[in-house]
């Protein structure tokens, strides 16, 4: 069962992104969108913990990350930036959606 | 009536879209600048994500009041004190912040960094300083 995890809390707020980390089997995906996308940004305190989910394709949702003035270059690797239509896709694709609110 | 000019901080704790906190405190601030008060900023933890350049909402259909900050200035709002501990643990440096600057009257109207990069320690003796701290 392939499931699509999303999170939209701060990393440095809330523990959802740490909690969805423990969670996500390989072969998932993680969305992250609203204040989650700071999770997604390159050499800050939880990037080693994202890099190190092996097997999990990780995304963010371009809109969010534009209001919040997080460029491309400041992305880790391996993050797809998506859209809102990515993210319906994202939702269908998978057999299940576990929001980390 | 003159009385006592008191110190006021606003601590600034969150990041700027996911909830009203950032946008309030400017709005207090700006409605406090008018009474002639020593006020100061400081921004920590996902608060300097406030303060992050480049900051475009077109496309979220949200209010883009991050120009606001470069205005604080001319509201002799000039005191902005920013975390080192929060920007590091953030993998940002003040080159990721937006700059901002403010003119001193009594210097010719030199431009002057408004942003001050202060440890937690150091903000903590600011804040300790302080007459009133009203967190967002």
């Amino acid at each position: 069962m392939s499931t699509l995890h999303t999170v939209n809390k701060s990393p440095f707020e809330k523990n959802s992104l740490a909690d969805c980390l423990g969670y996500a089997k390989e072969g998932s995906a993680v969305l992250m969108y609203e204040d989650g996308v700071y999770g997604a940004m390159k050499g800050n305190a939880v990037a080693e913990k994202v890099a190190a989910a092996s097997g999990v394709k990780f995304y963010a949702l371009g809109s969010d990350l534009k209001a919040r003035g997080i460029s491309q270059e400041k992305l880790a690797e391996g993050i797809e930036v998506v859209d809102y239509a990515g993210f319906v896709k994202l939702a269908v694709e998978n057999d299940k959606v576990s929001a980390w609110v | 009536m003159s009385e006592k000019i008191k110190k006021f901080m606003y601590l600034n704790r969150r990041a700027p879209y996911g909830t009203i906190y950032a946008w309030e405190s400017l709005e207090v601030v700006l409605i406090g600048a008018a009474f002639d008060q020593d006020v100061s900023l400081a921004f920590i933890g996902d608060g300097v994500y406030q303060l992050l350049e480049g900051q475009d909402t077109s496309e979220s259909d949200m209010k883009n009041f991050s120009t606001t900050y470069k205005a604080l200035g001319d509201y002799d709002v000039t005191k902005l004190y920013v975390e080192k501990e929060s920007l590091e643990e953030r993998g940002l440096t003040l080159d990721d912040l937006m700059p901002l600057t403010w003119e001193d009257e009594d210097d010719d109207w030199a431009e002057k960094d408004s942003i001050r990069l202060v440890s937690r320690a150091e903000l903590a003796d600011v804040l300790d300083d302080q007459d009133v701290i009203y967190s967002f």
